[in-house]
């Protein structure tokens, strides 16, 4: 098996695609390439594909938050993008996935969301940001979160006149304070590696997904796979997302 | 009530009056619901759980059985009325991504690859919710399913740490949850020091991280001991 042969190599220090444990594929980003929404990005990290839209939409605030607009991040697992997924409302997997993006974005404050307060109590800007998976080669959740703040940064607000959103017209860009990036580290055996392609990510013990700010202020964590994770890896786990973070964050405008 | 009218710390309590690295008071009770195979309700404080084990149990429909392994199913649930404002009965987003971490966090002390095409299933109802509520339910499940007697390495015990007003603390109440910094979410197998559930949000550094860690490590140790205890005395009343 494929997985095998890809487990081989990591216990000799190699990997399938020939890159180091803490190399990631090349990354590319491209934003504003769906003219309807309001901000929108496509990511790819090698094959693996994501593309990220962002709408805004006049809404209710929440009642104990009547002064600030409100972020919702939503994921699809689209059955285009691998023979593992169907379609259906969204599983464990692409719930999972779009909590810990969430978590990423809302707990960093990248968003102002005082800032988005049209009427106190009455009208607030409700922010979607909604994921597409298009091609599963494996480390979605990374692409996915950076595609999720590549779409905001991208990001519009929209033009209100006598209580109409004239689509289309923009009053400015939307105000974004912090770019947190979200990478996730594997454990392989007692090895450790950064961006599994989808033939590693078979074999991964246990992986640990770490988003880091601008300031180096650490704003979510979610422990994932199937195997125990020692307490004393996690200092090494987080040094090495916080060096990449690093360089991931320049590639973002 | 807005986030700056709450004052989560003054002269060094916290707001229900405990101290910094102060766990609320822990009941637990096993064997608490008759038609289970094992059952246990734990109680953290206002926090309370009562978690089922059905199993190891033939899997049906058929198609799903796994000939190499058994599988093991968790569902995390609140109850309505567990919360202020009345929770809708269907899963939402959060109960369905909690279920999962459940799974992978209870999963890795048990031996499902000795219970080939069996499931073990894990049922988490949150009764009263104040905070803390997926570490209670994990700490009644891994109860549960010694109670079941399915085989464990270790139990796991879970714990919740964070930062409100600038200070590291230790078991959130709902509040601490809702106005503090950061929360996060700590299982471990106590004595094989094995992490198998972490979660974080909010802001930290990586030292204070670190540090919540140690306070998980020491906070688990004492919750371990009441599993083990409150395990024991159902089988002393056995003997009697």
């Amino acid at each position: 098996m494929i997985g095998n042969y890809a487990l081989e190599l990591i216990q000799k220090d190699k990997r399938i695609d020939e890159r180091k444990f803490d190399d990631f594929r090349k990354i590319e980003i491209k934003q504003g390439i769906i003219k309807n929404a309001e901000g929108s990005a496509q990511v790819k990290l090698g094959n693996t594909e994501v593309m990220v839209g962002v709408k805004m939409n006049a809404g209710n605030p929440f009642s104990d938050t009547p002064d600030e607009g409100t972020l919702m991040v939503g994921a699809e697992l689209t059955p285009l993008a691998s023979p593992d997924f169907e379609s259906g409302p969204p599983g464990e997997d692409a719930v999972e996935l779009a909590r810990v993006v969430d978590r990423g974005l809302r707990e960093s404050k990248c968003i102002d969301l005082k800032k988005l307060c049209i009427e106190e109590g009455e009208k607030v800007w409700c922010v979607f940001v909604d994921i597409h998976i298009i091609n599963h080669q494996g480390n979605l959740l990374d692409a996915a979160a950076l595609g999720a703040i590549a779409a905001l940064l991208d990001a519009k607000i929209p033009k209100i006149e006598k209580d109409e959103i004239k689509r289309g017209d923009y009053e400015g860009p939307l105000p974004v304070n912090f770019k947190p990036v979200n990478v996730t580290v594997c454990k392989v055996g007692d090895k450790f590696l950064i961006d599994p392609a989808l033939e590693e990510e078979g074999i991964i013990d246990t992986k640990l997904s770490i988003s880091a700010r601008d300031d180096d202020k650490i704003c979510s964590l979610q422990k994932q796979g199937s195997k125990e994770l020692d307490v004393k890896d996690l200092e090494k786990m987080i040094d090495m997302a916080m060096k990449k973070s690093k360089e991931i964050r320049k590639m973002l405008k | 009530m807005k986030k700056s009218d709450i004052k989560l710390i003054s002269n060094g309590k916290r707001i229900d009056g405990r101290d910094l690295d102060e766990l609320r008071p822990i009941e637990m009770k096993v064997d608490v619901i008759d038609r289970a195979n094992g059952s246990a309700k734990v109680r953290f404080g206002d926090t309370e759980a009562i978690c089922s084990v059905f199993g190891p149990r033939v899997l049906f429909p058929k198609y799903l059985q796994e000939s190499e392994t058994g599988i093991l199913r968790c569902r995390y649930n609140m109850a309505p009325f567990s919360v202020d404002d009345r929770k809708s009965p269907a899963p939402d987003r959060r109960s369905v991504e909690l279920s999962k971490v459940i799974r992978l966090c209870l999963q890795p002390a048990l031996f499902l690859e000795d219970f080939p095409k069996v499931t073990i299933d894990v049922y988490i109802e949150v009764l009263q919710a104040d905070g803390s509520t997926r570490v209670t339910g994990i700490n009644a499940a891994s109860v549960a399913l010694a109670d079941a007697g399915v085989p464990m390495k270790d139990l796991v015990t879970s714990c919740s740490v964070g930062k409100i007003d600038g200070k590291l603390i230790v078991d959130l109440c709902g509040k601490e949850d809702n106005y503090g910094e950061a929360d996060m979410a700590v299982a471990m197998m106590p004595n094989r020091k094995k992490i198998t559930l972490l979660q974080m949000d909010g802001i930290l550094t990586k030292e204070e991280i670190m540090e919540l860690m140690d306070l998980a490590v020491k906070s688990c140790e004492k919750i371990y001991e009441k599993q083990k205890k409150v395990l024991k005395e159902k089988y002393k009343r056995v003997s009697e």
